[in-house]
């Protein structure tokens, strides 16, 4: 891994997160990406420090709005490949209304959700995928919100591309990274990741117990189909390509864009220009 | 000087009778100046647009009416005062007033027979022409730009038929203004954002800044540029700074509530150092405050806006024709300084339109982006330091993916590299360098406008749209006081701009901020940058913009 080299991290030994960014770099070595043309974007949170430790364009933005920013970077150069490893707090939480939207938009980027069903950077607060009756120091009596399905509800919103992995198993989570980051449209790969710090409850075992393959029997291209299986956490969780749809992405349904070549690189004629200022005459 | 109202409920087709009307009169050379007084409802309530025209420039609007057409009675009752002596009332007939200044037509009736009663709107106009001397040369070829290709017939014949109910009253002046713009504030913006370069745009809809994207999007396709609405503005400006950040001039444009959910973006753009152009086009507040009407309260909200100190700008938009320099003058500092340049607008220029020169395109040119062309050779390998220590503070920009440097963007605190540091040391460092990017931003700001008489008594200072109403005043004093009155309009706000305001603060007697706000923001903030203090205010925070007339008859009260 030549390319994509390794910086000192400040996570927790142990923690999921090196096994995402281990697998983010084979993926995209993998895949033969050039790393002068991958823009890895992020919010904030331990998730969120992803693109420090990985040599590539970065942009490490606000607190719950990386979507969007990722998503106008790419609308802006459509030959960067546009990634955002970001938390499930950044994600589901703070940057809840981004996420629905920018599935609406449908702009060419990959989305890498580590969701340790916490607040990792902040200590160990209840994030939005947090589980009913698990304590924290703000949660003192347990969780009582119901835990959003990220799954199921990018399914409903319309999303395309919709996944599940785990940092414990590197070679699904490669594979799914590199399918994702392949399709043409916004793709989510909610990624279980233990936080061994501030989740006792999620841990590493807990996930191995519970995950299985979806195997041939799941058509991913059948949306019924894919919103039962997304339903299905507790006890066991399915993880691989819940769902699948190739449909028109942003810069296709642009007429701007779908010309092709990179935004920042047009621009407007003089001509065309002094053709609106006569129309004010 | 000719200034005719037009009033009525929404939904009675004020704006297409205003639309037609104002470019007939400046087709036949008038300089015209019309502004808009609207509810915030789509249907009902009362609102009004005045037109103004002249064979001279206009700088603002007047409560002196030389006549109204009203399609109420609501109207009459409200605006009848403000007519001069040989003012005229015109009004369909089944208003039944008996005001003797009302010429009573039969308009709704006759347009029914005519085939169509919304052409009585057309009637109207064409009473309008006759009365003010003009002819009927231009009405074809303006109706043909702003009403269906299937209603132009329609609407002549009721032009025409208007044209012969009355007598001519006014005489024509002849002004020479045919070949000039008729522009609002918000499309002078557009305009200039196109001028400059503009790729990417997002918004999300708030009235009085929503016309800018509407203008924008209508002409995206042409002008490629991508316009995008937001789910909100938070999302708005961050797409902006994404956009920006990867090469694509950027920019967003909302008000006053708007504005308030952009802050924190606004310190990303601050300490990553990623130009921004944002627009607020101000809206008297707090919270939703009068939707559709304007004020000037959002200046030291703007210059503060967002934890922490960045290096900012904030210009100020006199007029019309400024609206299109500032904005591009606006996005070449932005990537100049790589920082956030914030235009400040409000809904009295967003919303009226006056009569502005054709832009000569060849007088400005945009700097290219820094392309591999233009950039160091260390700058463009692997070791580049995004966020190099400089004496400019202007650290090299790149844009990702063009060169085998690695572009970094981050809203921690960072090194040169790019990567979050917590060290003291770099910490100071990096303040100072984006700070320092103030000293040259210093030497480039423009003085406040200074008008009216050298040697002053008086000195008016204000700020951005107060300058039409503010000139007018001048020159109404001074044609009795000569050499007393004087003035200076701030458009660069912040940083605030000091020589011209200390020069003429040593001689003039009496100092009086005119504002459209209650707490009189910029003098505060004269007072904080200079120690100067404005010995009298002029303050107005109804919603509805100060006319020259009410600055003089304030001045004779003696301020507030
Ligand atoms: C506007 C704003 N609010 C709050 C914070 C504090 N904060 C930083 S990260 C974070 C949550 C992180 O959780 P998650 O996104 O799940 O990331 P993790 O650390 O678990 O990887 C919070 C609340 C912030 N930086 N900005
Ligand atoms: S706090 Fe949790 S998520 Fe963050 S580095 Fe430590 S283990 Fe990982
Ligand atoms: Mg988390």
């Amino acid at each position: 891994m030549a390319h994509y080299q390794t910086y000192e991290t400040a996570w927790c030994p142990g923690c999921g997160n090196f096994s995402i960014l281990r697998c983010l770099k084979t993926a995209l070595e993998e895949l033969g990406k050039d790393p002068t043309k991958v823009l890895i974007a992020a919010g904030i949170g331990q998730a969120a420090k992803t693109p420090q430790y990985i040599s590539t364009n970065s942009f490490c933005g606000l607190h719950g709005r990386s979507l969007p920013a990722a998503s106008a970077a790419k609308i802006a150069n459509e030959e960067l490949t546009v990634i955002v490893n970001t938390g499930d707090g950044d994600s589901y939480g703070e940057g809840g209304n981004h996420f629905i939207h920018t599935i609406r938009r449908n702009v060419d980027i990959t989305h890498f959700v580590h969701d340790n069903q916490i607040y990792g950077l902040t200590k160990g607060q209840a994030s939005p995928t947090t589980s009913e009756g698990h304590k924290t120091a703000v949660q003192t009596y347990g969780n009582r919100n119901t835990p959003l399905n990220p799954v199921l509800l990018a399914i409903a919103s319309g999303a395309g591309f919709v996944a599940r992995s785990f940092s414990g198993d590197p070679q699904h989570l490669t594979t799914i990274m590199k399918q994702a980051i392949s399709y043409k449209g916004y793709a989510l790969v909610d990624i279980l990741q233990p936080c061994v710090s501030f989740n006792k409850i999620n841990t590493y075992r807990y996930y191995k117990d519970r995950v299985y393959y979806l195997d041939e029997d799941h058509d991913p291209t059948d949306k019924m189909a894919a919103i039962q299986k997304s339903m299905e956490f507790d006890d066991h969780i399915p993880i691989g390509i819940l769902y699948y749809e190739e449909k028109p992405d942003f810069h296709q349904k642009n007429p701007i864009l779908s010309k092709g070549g990179p935004l920042y690189q047009k621009n407007c004629s003089k001509k065309d220009l002094e053709h609106l200022i006569t129309e004010f005459i | 000087m000719y200034n005719i109202l037009i009033g009525g409920a929404a939904g009675q087709g004020i704006d297409t009778t205003v639309t037609i009307l104002e470019r007939l009169l400046k087709k036949s050379g008038y300089y015209v100046y019309t502004t808009k007084d609207v509810m915030s409802r789509v249907r009902g309530g009362h609102n009004f647009s005045t037109i103004r025209f002249g064979d001279q420039a206009i700088y603002s609007h007047s409560n002196k009416l030389d006549g109204m057409i009203a399609l109420n009675q609501e109207t009459i009752s409200e605006h009848r005062k403000k007519l001069n002596e040989n003012g005229f009332i015109l009004c369909d007939a089944k208003l039944q007033t008996e005001d003797a200044k009302a010429i009573l037509l039969n308009m709704e009736e006759m347009a029914k027979e005519l085939g169509d009663f919304r052409v009585s709107g057309s009637i109207a106009i064409g009473a309008i022409l006759k009365l003010f001397g003009e002819n009927l040369d231009y009405a074809k070829e303006v109706m043909s730009t702003t009403v269906k290709e299937a209603y132009i017939e329609i609407n002549m014949k009721a032009i025409s038929l208007g044209y012969h109910l009355v007598e001519t009253r006014f005489p024509r002046k002849k002004g020479n203004f045919q070949d000039w713009m008729l522009l609002s504030g918000n499309s002078s913006i557009a305009l200039g954002a196109i001028a400059a370069g503009l790729r990417f745009y997002s918004a999300y809809p708030m009235s009085p800044s929503t016309s800018i994207m509407e203008y924008l999007a209508s002409k995206g396709t042409e002008t490629n540029i991508v316009v995008e609405q937001a789910e909100d503005e938070i999302a708005a400006i961050n797409m902006a700074i994404g956009a920006s950040f990867a090469g694509a001039r950027a920019m967003t444009a909302t008000s006053g509530g708007g504005f308030s959910l952009m802050v924190e973006a606004l310190g990303l753009s601050g300490i990553a150092e990623i130009p921004l152009v944002v627009a607020n086009i101000q809206r008297p507040g707090p919270a939703t405050g009068l939707p559709t009407r304007t004020e000037q309260s959002d200046l030291k909200f703007v210059i503060s806006a967002s934890q922490g100190e960045f290096p900012r700008m904030v210009i100020a938009i006199k007029d019309h024709r400024d609206a299109f320099y500032q904005t591009i003058r606006a996005f070449s500092l932005a990537e100049k300084y790589q920082i956030p340049v914030i235009l400040l607008s409000d809904q009295y220029l967003a919303d009226s339109t006056a009569t502005v020169k054709p832009f000569p395109l060849d007088d400005f040119s945009m700097e290219p982006l820094p392309t591999i062309s233009n950039i160091d050779a260390e700058d463009i390998e692997e070791n580049y330091l995004r966020y190099r220590i400089t004496e400019d503070g202007i650290s090299p920009r790149r844009i990702p993916g063009e060169t085998k440097a690695f572009v970094t963007a981050d809203s921690d605190e960072h090194d040169e590299k790019g990567w979050i540091t917590e060290s003291a040391q770099m910490r100071i460092q990096m303040m100072d360098k984006r700070m320092r990017k103030l000293q040259n931003l210093q030497q480039e700001l423009l003085e406040p406008l200074f008008l009216g008489a050298e040697s002053c008594e008086t000195l008016f200072i204000g700020w951005g749209s107060t300058y039409g109403p503010i000139r007018e005043a001048v020159e109404i004093l001074n044609q009795d006081d000569k050499g007393k009155y004087g003035a200076l309009v701030f458009g660069d706000v912040f940083p605030l701009p000091t020589r011209e305001l200390i020069k003429y603060s040593k001689t003039a007697k009496t100092l009086i901020n005119v504002e459209q706000n209650a707490t009189g923001q910029l003098a505060g903030l004269i007072r904080e940058y200079t120690g100067i203090q404005c010995t009298q205010s002029i303050l107005k925070y109804d919603g509805r913009q100060i006319s020259a007339e009410e600055i003089v008859q304030q001045l004779q009260k003696g301020g507030r």
